[in-house]
């Protein structure tokens, strides 16, 4: 109990770097989700086809290889691409970044099929219906059809968000100081490995249950009437 | 990228294809046995039982299986116990620790998946079967098993790609598996796309394989 409360600072700070990196890799997923959803929903064919290899690459690639990939390839891609434009000259990914773009990108993959599901529920009269109206189609989608993508997407949003949460704990793996990093720091130095990773099990469990809670209740509020 | 390095290194990769492989499959088939009486116990609300199953599926399901994994390779070790037991030849072993904990997590996902088809079986067919005469045991092994698996096969092809998609935390207990003989080319001659790459492509393609395999059984078998 009591190696446990001297290192319990060190594991918070884990949690709070666990909290904000799935916050920001979140934002990142609906942003990539929007786009591809958008792409695989539009009239062109280039862009149908490159929504289809987005969501075909992420479903067949593990997701860590990827973030190994984003982080010791993307450093290097960069800058050869500054040296060869001379646009930049060195630019270095910190782990922060890597992190949270290649579970956003990941997960923008799995956000694109809900929410290109959720766009296909939208009934299509009501588009007709606006489109009569006069409405332009940036009135329209943001008046009419978003709001009624929003209670079609969250079931799935919060399946996509409680995965995704899980995914974090893998950015301790290229070295990102988050809950499973600090836990094992503690574990190891403390020589009680089991103490720590328990309680990391279980804060990862009461996030999910929160997060289970919390997006419920807020289903409930949108509902599909 | 240099091909010839690949060409090369070509038995790594079959060393981690082959590991990759029946680590997975191990794993899928103890999960899947796990996974049955874990989802009979919560469709059919056994007292006690049924709600630790509930709650070990939830608790499983709710953590990162790299946690879960972390827990059974480096936790146990803790204890002197555990260490001068018997059990501590085969908890050193970190491939027993992959197949074990890869089990553990699966058969969680699959009793959920399970469950949901048993639960949504029409009760008239249930109600059948006890006319005819059935015992409980004797409708569930003929009847509600047999339909509710058939039931469940687009979603299980889901749960078989995660798992192939969390074997790469092998990598991560000493396991040389796809990454890992990704990462081990990769150290050997200092580049970073070599390994990553080809295991990339070699995942891809074993997926690309689980999805045809599924569209087969689907067509010959899946009931909606």
């Amino acid at each position: 109990m009591e190696t446990m409360l001297e290192f319990l600072p060190l594991v918070l700070s884990g949690v709070s770097l666990t909290i904000s990196l799935a916050l920001t890799s979140v934002t990142i997923a609906v942003l990539c989700g929007i786009c591809g959803a958008a792409m695989k929903l539009s009239n062109s064919s280039i862009l149908q086809v490159i929504g289809g290899l987005y969501t075909t690459l992420v479903r067949g690639v593990p997701d860590l290889v990827l973030m190994l990939l984003v982080f010791f390839g993307g450093q290097i891609l960069i800058n050869a691409i500054g040296e060869k434009t001379g646009l930049w000259t060195y630019i270095e990914i910190s782990s922060f970044w890597a992190g949270t773009c290649s579970i956003g990108f990941i997960f923008g993959a799995y956000m694109t099929e809900t929410f290109r599901g959720a766009f296909l529920a939208v009934h299509k009269g009501q588009i007709e219906a606006a489109k009569a109206l006069g409405m332009m189609p940036r009135r329209y989608l943001v008046r009419i059809v978003w709001p009624q993508i929003v209670p079609h997407a969250l079931p799935n949003f919060t399946n996509n968000w409680l995965v995704l949460m899980k995914t974090t704990a893998l950015v301790s793996i290229i070295g990102l100081q988050d809950v499973v990093y600090n836990a094992n720091q503690a574990g190891r130095t403390s020589q009680e490995p089991l103490t720590f990773l328990l309680l990391t099990f279980f804060i990862f469990l009461g996030l999910t249950l929160l997060s289970d809670i919390g997006l419920r209740k807020l289903g409930r509020i949108y509902a599909v009437k | 990228m240099e091909l010839s390095l690949i060409v090369q290194n070509w038995q790594v990769f079959a060393l981690g294809l082959w590991n990759t492989l029946w680590l997975v499959g191990l794993a899928l088939l103890f999960g899947g046995i796990l996974a049955i009486p874990l989802a009979l116990t919560q469709a059919y609300k056994t007292p006690y039982i049924g709600k630790f199953s509930l709650a070990y599926s939830y608790a499983i399901r709710g953590t990162p299986l790299l946690v879960q994994i972390y827990i059974i390779y480096y936790g146990l070790g803790q204890f002197e116990a555990v260490r001068n037991s018997i059990f501590w030849v085969l908890l050193k072993d970190p491939y027993f620790c992959a197949v074990l904990g890869f089990s553990l997590n699966s058969a969680a996902y699959a009793s959920e998946i399970l469950r949901g088809a048993i639960v949504g079986l029409p009760k008239g067919l249930i109600e059948a079967a006890y006319a005819c005469g059935m015992s409980r045991f004797k409708m569930i092994r003929r009847i509600a098993l047999p339909i509710a698996y058939r039931r469940s096969i687009f979603a299980y092809s889901n749960e078989v790609i995660f798992m192939l998609h969390g074997s790469v935390i092998a990598s991560t207990i000493t396991i040389v598996d796809l990454l890992g003989a990704g990462r081990r080319l990769n150290s050997q001659y200092y580049v970073t796309f070599e390994g990553f790459i080809t295991a990339a492509v070699l995942y891809m393609t074993i997926v690309a394989f689980i999805s045809f395999a599924f569209r087969l059984i689907e067509k010959r078998y899946a009931i909606t």
